[in-house]
């Protein structure tokens, strides 16, 4: 008996026989053999270069026109006037020009650049206040204290929106036209809506709601950004839908670049409204009006006018094909040498010698 | 225990101050106006046991940390492990790294603002302090600090701890370190110190109870020409004798003791025979000792032998029919094959350590005077009657088997004495002994002259029971280049022996040095004559240089230690080992010693024990380990930077001081090769990987700083930063950290050489961390700049933008977590299902999390704290983004591929061939494959089975240490329970026998 129990204590001391106390898991153990190493150095070479061809072709067939207007023609005088705060409220108004050499084929984007203009600075960033522009009443009228010293003017009105991104907004305005050899100048249709994120438009900003007020009533007891020249619900004078938070522009304008230099969607070409423009922009004489608002010299920066078709993988972009074509080309070099190296000096390197 | 019967009498003593020296003691006892002397003879010491005795009186002296043995302990200190220490420094260079980038950002900071920033600032409108740049680059200083603080890898401290609390538990969990016959698991006693169990060069370890198991065992004999013990197939072979052999049947004998076992059972016919050179054999060994027989029931014999070699042998010839039991002072009554028949005895010659033999007179019951002689083969052989010649030479021959064995062998004689001449000679003694002038001597001489012409009757074989796979043990941790030294506070004589019987003293070694010198000066001289004829004759050992020469020397040496060809020993004894310890001699001891390939050192105190463990710590930059069962070890397992109890029969002293404990020493082989080296491999890929990881993932907001106008914007979303570290990347990591192997332990026991990466510390060092934090540099600058080139002028494939902030962090942390799943799967050797688990579950984790985060609802509910809404999707559904991701992981993993497999294909490690050969062989079956048992082939005729001292026999003809009469009292080596350990002084009215074994030094 005592015996017996004995054994049963001893059993209860000796550490279980599983696999995992044992350390003896079934287990995988890769190791890097030149059987498995060199064929994958040329497949994964061969694809990066076949990736990178393919992404070159593409973006070949993709166009992009850049036109610098800060102080280009006409808007030279504009710059002037913006040059100095007394002329703020003055509007001014220029225009310049361009000629396409090529059709821009399928659906083109208007978009306007902007560089040395720092989005991305921690304290430009924080200054917002994301409840506020989901349309929360409270926010509406008590803004976070996130958005920094533009949340209310000294006198306690609270600013909607507030923070400085939205105080800086861009706000000059463009119209493009198409001029004809033998007729009068066209004004290309844009799309001025669709040019946000899905999400941002209908999830992320929405219009505060009040019952049975107007857009202007609810907005009644804050004051537009310190910079701006029409309140929030007037962006938009064309389309009142397109109006207060949800303005597409203003949506735009608030998902910060992350670089100081970018470039943001405008208008997307109509290509229903009229027979001209079905097939895209015909090549020819362009010009652009533009209703000068937005300052630059005082951080030395320049705006653009852009015109850009897309591809499968995004606007146009030099970087990536060639990079592809770099990584891949430098992957088989990498497995040549790789295979030279283990055929002259690495083939018996692993056996033991004893 | 002691009871005093009723209070002592008042009395006074006045002795020595507590102190370490297990030698001496001085004091006085007043009692009753009378001075008694009290000596170390008259002191017991903590933990040692009574015997032979009812009841006797005691003094307690010292008590707890005062007792000597405590005072030998040394101090605890708190341990810690060399990458412990390493880690620290470098999480303190890290600190230093991140003041530098916080200091060049604040610099970057203060010159933008003044150059670009001041110019901007009209469209933020900051209040006026921050108008000032310098005061902005101050805030910038600190923000960075904040935000790179992740480069700072303080989760790694816990992540640390838990693996090796996993690495713990594997060792405790090991059946392959559990000792079922004492039910006795491995125990991991402390989690601090696994990886360094990797890295051991030095193993100092204790001789009794560690290497042997303290027990005699009577093994085999030469009687009249024939060897007994060994068991043959029917074909003639020699049979390997095993646990389960099966052994003789002595169940004739009703006072056999249960436990003996013997294999051949020739032995026993010849004693059923009464073949009379067999009886004589056994009546010698019945008779000749200084052995007390108990006997508390009818039948149950207990022998309180001082040594174990004479409890073996007397018990050996009990089991055979030759029972000793019971003997007064006149007499030993032996029960010879069922009868008993009484002795009378006459004299006993006594053992010394000059004549290394004893004997006894006796009248056997015919009337008959006989001496019985048993001693040293070369003692014996030389006052041997001529006539027994050829049986010398058969009976050498046998010897020479016996100790090719490691068996410790005694040879036996006998002699028939006449009546009238021992009359005459026993009147001569009787004048001898009561001589005042050289009474020894003339002893001596008396002795001499009765032990001539005796007849050769055999030899025995003793085997000082090594533990299980001791030789194997030690040849394997040899090999892997670990350098044991024995500590013993045995003698030399015993010490050589096991010495030889393990395998670490070999006959083709060209020398072994034995320094016992008693001075400072003699021993310096035997050091330096051993290491000059190591070294040869053309260097000069020059004292007292200065330390730069010294490392030169010292430098020197370890190309000599590798160059020497010739294997040597070094064997020092506790007086010299006492001056070689002495600050002006320890250089050159170590250097000597470090150029043999084996050093024991015998009769050492536990100090000494730790001063030798301490001169090898402060001097090698090397890990110790040191392993002992008692009490005695405990300073030594202190000391050490490891500590490893063999939980034996001695008490748990050893085990409670020490780090790891099990049952075996071999198992020490398993703990070092095994579980040492996986942790130790483990915990420097764990630590590369986890400062890789850190510096890839936070100096992407380094390279951010110089677009953002060094205004410490993150890259990352603030919850990718929060959950980063401890969701998304930390468990495959600690799987692998828990898991890993890179060769299975069959091959990890099987090359011991792989265990040299550990001492080498190659695996994880001040280089190796540079490169791990170059590799992580690299990343985040390929993490950062390959999707900043893509994406600066970049739109979605609808036009609408994604060069935003948001989903720059979008697309650079989903890069970062597949490059750095990618790189732990790269480091993962070992893919267990749990790897997998975790490699896999953490990247579904992460795109779960991410998508949760940027969804409809936990925006609507907290629109302020997850403004990132829509992104993911926004962003992860595009092409572009995916062709960014991909050539981002392709451009961080390609140049490590390229390194590592370059690396095992031109340099290929041990490791590397292991590993390929163990692939190789996956197919066919996996079979343990066990190391070769290590044969001692040693004709070195083995020493000697006294390992007692003198003066046992005048105790028995004078009859005072007879039981009932007077108390005896026996120190015994470190047994008994701690609890109830005190230093106390002892006085009977006989003078007291004390064993000194281990615990003394002399």
């Amino acid at each position: 008996m005592a015996e017996n129990e004995e054994k049963a204590k001893a059993q209860n001391r000796c550490p279980d026989n599983s696999a995992f106390k044992q350390q003896r898991l079934p287990a995988w153990s890769p190791s890097l053999t030149a059987e498995t190493v060199l064929p994958f150095f040329y497949l994964l070479g061969i694809a990066c270069v076949l990736l990178g061809v393919l992404l070159q072709i593409t973006m070949q067939n993709t166009q992009e026109i850049k036109v610098d207007y800060t102080n280009a023609e006409s808007c030279d005088m504009c710059f002037e006037t913006r040059k100095y705060k007394v002329n703020a409220s003055r509007e001014c108004h220029c225009s310049i020009t361009f000629s396409l050499k090529e059709r821009l084929e399928g659906d083109v984007f208007f978009y306007y650049g902007l560089v040395n203009f720092h989005q991305n600075l921690r304290r430009y960033m924080d200054s917002r206040d994301d409840a506020q522009l989901l349309g929360r009443i409270k926010k509406l009228k008590n803004p976070s204290v996130y958005c920094g010293p533009n949340f209310q003017y000294a006198n306690g009105t609270p600013i909607a929106p507030c923070g400085a991104i939205a105080n800086s907004m861009f706000n000059d305005s463009f119209a493009l036209f198409f001029h004809p050899l033998v007729d009068r100048p066209l004004r290309v249709p844009l799309f001025r809506k669709g040019i946000a994120w899905y999400t941002d438009k209908n999830i992320k900003f929405h219009n505060p709601y009040v019952p049975n007020e107007s857009l202007p009533q609810v907005f009644q007891a804050t004051a537009k950004p310190l910079y701006w020249q029409k309140p929030v619900y007037e962006l938009d004078p064309n389309d009142s839908t397109n109006n207060g938070f949800i303005n597409e522009d203003l949506i735009v304008w608030m998902r910060e670049a992350a670089f100081p230099n970018f470039k943001k969607l405008y208008g997307i070409l109509d290509r229903q409204s009229s027979k001209m423009f079905e097939q895209g922009l015909p090549a020819g004489n362009y010009s652009v009006s533009i209703s000068y608002n937005f300052p630059v010299q005082y951080f030395r920066g320049r705006k653009q006018v852009v015109l850009s078709t897309v591809s499968w993988f995004g606007g146009q972009n030099h970087f990536l094909p060639i990079a592809y074509l770099v990584t891949g080309c430098v992957t088989v070099l990498v497995a040549v040498v790789l295979t030279v190296v283990y055929i002259k000096f690495g083939k018996k390197g692993l056996k033991m010698e004893d | 225990m002691l009871f005093p019967v009723s209070p002592p009498p008042p009395g006074e003593v006045v002795c020595e101050p507590p102190n370490n020296k297990l030698d001496r003691f001085v004091g006085t006892l007043t009692w009753k106006n009378n001075k008694y002397p009290l000596d170390n003879e008259k002191l017991l010491l903590r933990g040692c046991v009574m015997r032979n005795t009812e009841w006797c009186f005691g003094l307690v002296v010292f008590t707890g940390p005062q007792t000597k043995l405590m005072q030998n302990c040394g101090r605890t200190a708190f341990k810690r492990t060399s990458i412990e220490r390493l880690m620290n420094t470098l999480v303190l260079w890290i600190f230093g790294f991140l003041l530098c980038m916080g200091v060049i950002l604040a610099i970057g900071n203060s010159i933008w603002e003044e150059k670009v920033g001041g110019k901007f600032r009209v469209y933020l409108l900051w209040d006026e302090v921050l108008n000032d740049a310098i005061f902005s680059g101050f805030l910038t200083f600190w923000s960075y600090i904040i935000i790179l603080n992740t480069v700072v890898p303080i989760s790694l401290y816990v992540s640390v701890e838990v693996i090796r609390l996993g690495h713990s538990y594997f060792i405790n969990w090991d059946r392959r370190m559990y000792y079922r016959r004492r039910d006795m698991a491995a125990e991991a006693r402390t989690t601090t110190l696994n990886e360094e169990l990797g890295q051991v060069e030095y193993i100092f370890s204790d001789k009794t109870g560690t290497l042997t198991q303290n027990i005699m065992v009577f093994n085999k004999c030469s009687i009249n020409g024939r060897t007994y013990g060994d068991v043959y197939d029917e074909f003639g072979h020699k049979v390997e004798i095993t646990e389960k052999s099966p052994s003789v049947d002595f169940s004739f004998n009703p006072l056999r003791d249960k436990k003996f076992r013997f294999h051949d059972h020739s032995l026993v016919e010849a004693v059923k025979l009464g073949d009379p050179a067999v009886e004589e054999f056994f009546r010698v060994l019945a008779l000749c000792h200084t052995v007390m027989p108990e006997e508390k029931n009818e039948g149950e014999l207990v022998y309180q032998a001082q040594s174990p070699d004479e409890g073996a042998l007397v018990t050996a010839a009990r089991n055979f029919g030759f029972v000793f039991r019971a003997r007064t002072p006149e007499t030993i009554t032996l029960y010879e094959m069922g009868k008993h028949s009484t002795y009378q005895l006459l004299a006993i010659l006594d053992f010394n350590n000059i004549r290394k033999r004893m004997s006894v007179i006796v009248r056997n019951p015919k009337g008959q005077i006989k001496l019985y002689s048993k001693g040293a083969d070369t003692i014996l052989f030389d006052r041997l009657a001529p006539s027994t010649e050829d049986l010398m030479y058969t009976t050498s021959e046998h010897l020479n088997e016996f100790a090719g064995e490691g068996l410790r062998t005694l040879a036996l004689a006998y002699k028939d004495l006449e009546e009238d001449v021992f009359a005459e000679w026993m009147v001569r003694l009787h004048e001898a002994s009561t001589a005042l002038e050289n009474r020894e001597e003339r002893l001596a001489l008396l002795y001499e002259e009765i032990e001539q012409d005796m007849t050769l009757l055999g030899a025995t074989a003793i085997e000082d029971k090594l533990q299980e796979g001791v030789a194997e043990t030690i040849a394997c941790l040899t090999l892997a280049s670990i350098k044991i030294w024995v500590l013993t506070g045995d003698k030399l004589e015993t010490a050589m022996n096991i010495g030889y019987s393990c395998n670490m003293l070999r006959d083709e070694m060209s020398d072994v040095f034995v320094i016992t010198g008693h001075t400072a000066l003699e021993v310096q001289q035997q050091l330096r004559t051993a290491k000059e004829k190591i070294l040869g004759p053309t260097r000069e050992i020059v004292n007292g240089e200065k330390d730069a020469e010294k490392m030169d020397l010292y430098r020197n040496d370890s190309v000599f230690e590798e160059t020497i060809t010739s294997e040597y020993a070094l064997i020092i004894n506790g007086h010299s080992l006492a001056h070689a310890l002495e600050a002006d001699l320890e250089r050159l001891l170590l250097d000597t010693a470090c150029l043999c390939k084996t050093v024991i050192c015998c009769r050492v105190t536990p100090l000494q024990k730790a001063q030798v463990v301490d001169l090898v710590k402060r001097h090698k930059r090397a890990v110790t380990l040191a392993i002992g069962d008692g009490a005695n070890d405990v300073s030594m397992i202190k000391t050490a930077h490891i500590g490893v109890g063999i939980s034996g029969q001695e008490g748990m002293q050893a085990v409670l001081a020490s780090d790891y404990s099990f049952a075996q020493f071999r198992y020490l082989q398993r703990l070092l090769l095994v579980h040492g080296r996986w942790s130790y491999l483990r915990m420097c890929r764990f630590l590369c990987y986890f400062f890789y990881k850190n510096f890839a993932f936070t100096l992407v907001h380094f390279w951010f700083g110089f677009f953002c106008g060094f205004s410490a914007q993150t890259v990352y979303d603030q919850w990718f930063i929060t959950l980063f570290n401890i969701v998304y990347t930390s468990l495959p990591v600690l799987a692998m950290g828990l898991f890993d192997q890179d060769v299975n332990e069959q091959n990890s026991l099987r090359h011991p050489k792989l265990y040299e990466l550990g001492q080498l510390n190659v695996l994880f060092n001040k280089r190796q961390f540079f490169m791990c934090t170059l590799h992580g540099i690299y990343t985040s600058f390929v993490l950062f700049f390959i999707p900043y080139g893509a994406f600066s002028s970049n739109v979605r494939d609808d036009g609408s933008h994604i060069a935003d902030q948001q989903s720059f962090a979008v697309t650079i942390a989903t890069s970062l977590v597949i490059v750095v799943s990618v790189q732990i799967g790269l480091d993962t050797n070992y893919w267990t299902a749990v790897n997998h688990f975790y490699v896999w579950g953490s990247l579904t984790i992460y795109f779960c999390i991410l998508f949760a985060m940027h969804s409809n609802g936990i925006f609507t509910i907290f629109p302020s704290h997850f403004p990132f809404l829509g992104t993911a999707r926004n962003t992860l559904t595009q092409t572009g983004v995916w062709l960014v991701i991909l050539l981002t992981t392709t451009v961080c993993v390609m140049p490590v591929l390229v390194v590592r497999f370059l690396r095992t294909d031109l340099y290929p490690t041990m490791t590397d061939k292991v590993r390929h050969t163990q692939q190789a062989s996956r197919r066919q079956r996996p079979q343990e494959q066990n190391l070769k048992r290590v044969r001692r082939t040693s004709s070195r005729r083995s020493a000697y089975a006294f390992s007692h001292q003198e003066g046992y026999g005048e105790l028995i003809t004078s009859g005072r240490n007879m039981k009932v009469a007077v108390p005896v009292f026996s120190l015994l080596r470190k047994r008994g329970d701690p609890a109830t350990g005190t230093t106390v002084v002892a006085w009977s009215s006989g003078s007291g026998t004390r064993e000194s074994e281990n615990t003394q030094g002399q």
